[in-house]
């Protein structure tokens, strides 16, 4: 057994995951803090579930999974929007629905990837993730996504940052809440797409929630707690994707799933931050 | 011109009139509490006043920008928002783009920290600061724009006394100012000693005027439908709830 295996920074398929393990932390990571603050945890998750119907879909019609994860997690982000989300209680049903509708599409996708385009893996591949299988060039794309994706947080980030203290106090102080609200479920909808593409749908909310959880109890003040979370993130992504490569010599023959690797680091970090603040 | 005119409004909610014909006028540097219990129609006049709320009839007039505080956040004590971030939410928190960090705009919330005496706390996380601070800091968070009006819904309902009698100080002093004040609350007495008008709702309807002319037996007995005395204590003037007779006075004058 090689614990440590050498050439991972000239593997090109490792450079591609560090990509998109990169952009879709970055984005997570900020975009999740305000997730984490307006209580959206759960539709956060589904979207995420949402895009992977998008993902398989792909897979069936052989588009980029970009486009196939982005399109199906806005149109949830429209979905969430339309049916109500101004209450707590309302937000959730139209959570729950999307969730479970979302699901359901997916399974009849994947179910026609396997029986009419013969591709056996795409379930694990969209619902787990496979990052070094990812196709050449989409870490470009997952990058310039998420720049997209932050500049456009920066542009919402102040009234949007009121709107998530109190809804009414934003509103008096001019905020078209709605339009905000419809905005940053777009921008949910990016990172959500960017995560599942380096963890996988089902997956994708432990980028989203872990990093911006724990920065959450550290930081002092909103900014910072984007950026330790970003930061956290980045660290959770490339750290998992360090050690998935490592994996080969640990099982030779057989690389475990990064998507596993991130997750546990997710949990690691915020079980650290919450100790930390404890003391 | 009134810095806030009130004419002919009626309100419809969930098919029910919950404000009928009401109208008043409040001057600039009014201190008035809008008195009545809970469910007389309080926080919807103010939502109405503020534009959330559509009235069916009638109009509402301001002279200027009103700020808002609304009875109490419902924060996570996580929430990594200092005090000081929140006031200078106030100034900026509607406008879009990146939030450049500004002299004029740090210098601002200073003035407006001392203004409210929050200086001690103003980098505390909001939502771990005690129920009068918070009320500090939301006063401040809705001055910083300078409001011709400012509109307060139950401000003092989750305060204990002292914290109450504070806050009544502060908001005396802005209106001093000349921010015409508009303070709900359910109970009035804390307010006695400050307002100089008030605005008070019950069934629907409303009755202004001086707060002398309002805060007599006759007067409040009429409007809650129920008994109430007026009485003095040490120069000061309580409303109490009580039976007709049950003391040998409506009135009781000067209890020394």
């Amino acid at each position: 057994m090689t614990l440590l295996q050498a050439g991972f920074f000239s593997s090109v398929p490792v450079q591609n995951a560090l990509l998109i393990g990169a952009g879709a932390a970055l984005l997570s990571g900020a975009a999740g803090v305000f997730t984490v603050l307006r209580g959206q945890s759960f539709a956060g998750h589904a979207l995420a579930d949402i895009s992977s119907a998008g993902g398989a879909m792909a897979y069936l019609l052989g588009i980029s999974p970009l486009l196939g994860f982005f399109s199906l997690s806005v149109l949830g982000a429209l979905a969430l929007e339309a049916i109500g989300t101004r209450r707590a209680a309302a937000r959730d049903l139209a959570a729950g629905i999307v969730l479970g509708a979302g699901l359901g599409v997916t399974a009849l996708l994947l179910y026609l990837d396997v029986t009419v385009k013969g591709t056996a893996g795409a379930a694990v591949a969209v619902m787990f993730g496979s990052l070094f299988a990812a196709p050449p060039g989409l870490g470009i794309a997952v990058a310039l996504g998420a720049l997209a994706g932050l500049a456009g947080l920066g542009v919402i980030y102040r009234p949007l940052l009121l709107a998530s203290l109190d809804v009414e106090l934003a509103r008096a102080n001019g905020v078209n809440t709605r339009l905000l609200g419809g905005a940053y479920l777009l921008l949910l909808a990016l990172a959500v797409t960017l995560s599942a593409m380096a963890v996988g749908a089902i997956l994708s909310t432990a980028l989203l929630i872990g990093p911006a959880a724990a920065a959450l109890r550290l930081a002092r003040n909103p900014v910072a707690a984007m950026a330790l979370s970003a930061l956290l993130g980045l660290l959770c992504a490339w750290g998992g994707v360090w050690l998935a490569y490592q994996s080969y010599g640990w099982t030779p023959g057989h690389v475990w799933p990064v998507s596993f690797f991130i997750t546990a680091l997710v949990l690691v970090v915020y079980a650290a931050a919450s100790l930390a603040r404890r003391r | 011109m009134p810095a806030l005119s009130v004419a002919g409004l009626s309100v419809m909610l969930g098919g029910r009139e919950v404000l009928r014909d009401v109208s008043f006028s409040l001057e600039p540097g009014a201190f008035c509490g809008l008195i009545g219990a809970n469910g007389s129609g309080k926080t919807t006049l103010l939502r109405t006043i503020l534009g959330f709320a559509a009235p069916r009839a009638g109009r509402v007039e301001l002279a200027g920008p009103a700020g808002y505080v609304p009875q109490k956040l419902q924060l996570d004590p996580d929430m990594p928002v200092r005090a000081r971030d929140f006031i200078e939410l106030g100034l900026n928190g509607h406008r879009f783009g990146f939030p450049f960090p500004s002299r004029a705009r740090r210098a601002l919330v200073a003035e407006m920290l001392a203004a409210v005496d929050a200086e001690t706390f103003a980098d505390q996380r909001i939502g771990e600061l005690s129920g009068g601070q918070q009320q500090r800091a939301l006063i401040a968070h809705a001055l910083i724009r300078q409001p011709k009006l400012l509109l307060l819904d139950e401000p003092l309902a989750n305060l204990d006394l002292r914290a109450g009698a504070e806050i009544i100080a502060l908001l005396k002093s802005v209106a001093a100012r000349g921010v015409t004040v508009l303070i709900s609350a359910h109970d009035m007495n804390p307010l006695l000693s400050a307002m100089d008008r008030i605005v008070y709702l019950a069934n629907g309807r409303a009755a202004s005027g001086p707060t002398a002319e309002v805060v007599r037996t006759e007067v409040l007995s009429a409007l809650y439908g129920y008994h109430i005395d007026v009485i003095r204590v040490h120069e000061r003037i309580l409303v109490v709830a009580g039976e007709r007779g049950a003391h040998g006075a409506e009135h009781v004058a000067a209890i020394p």
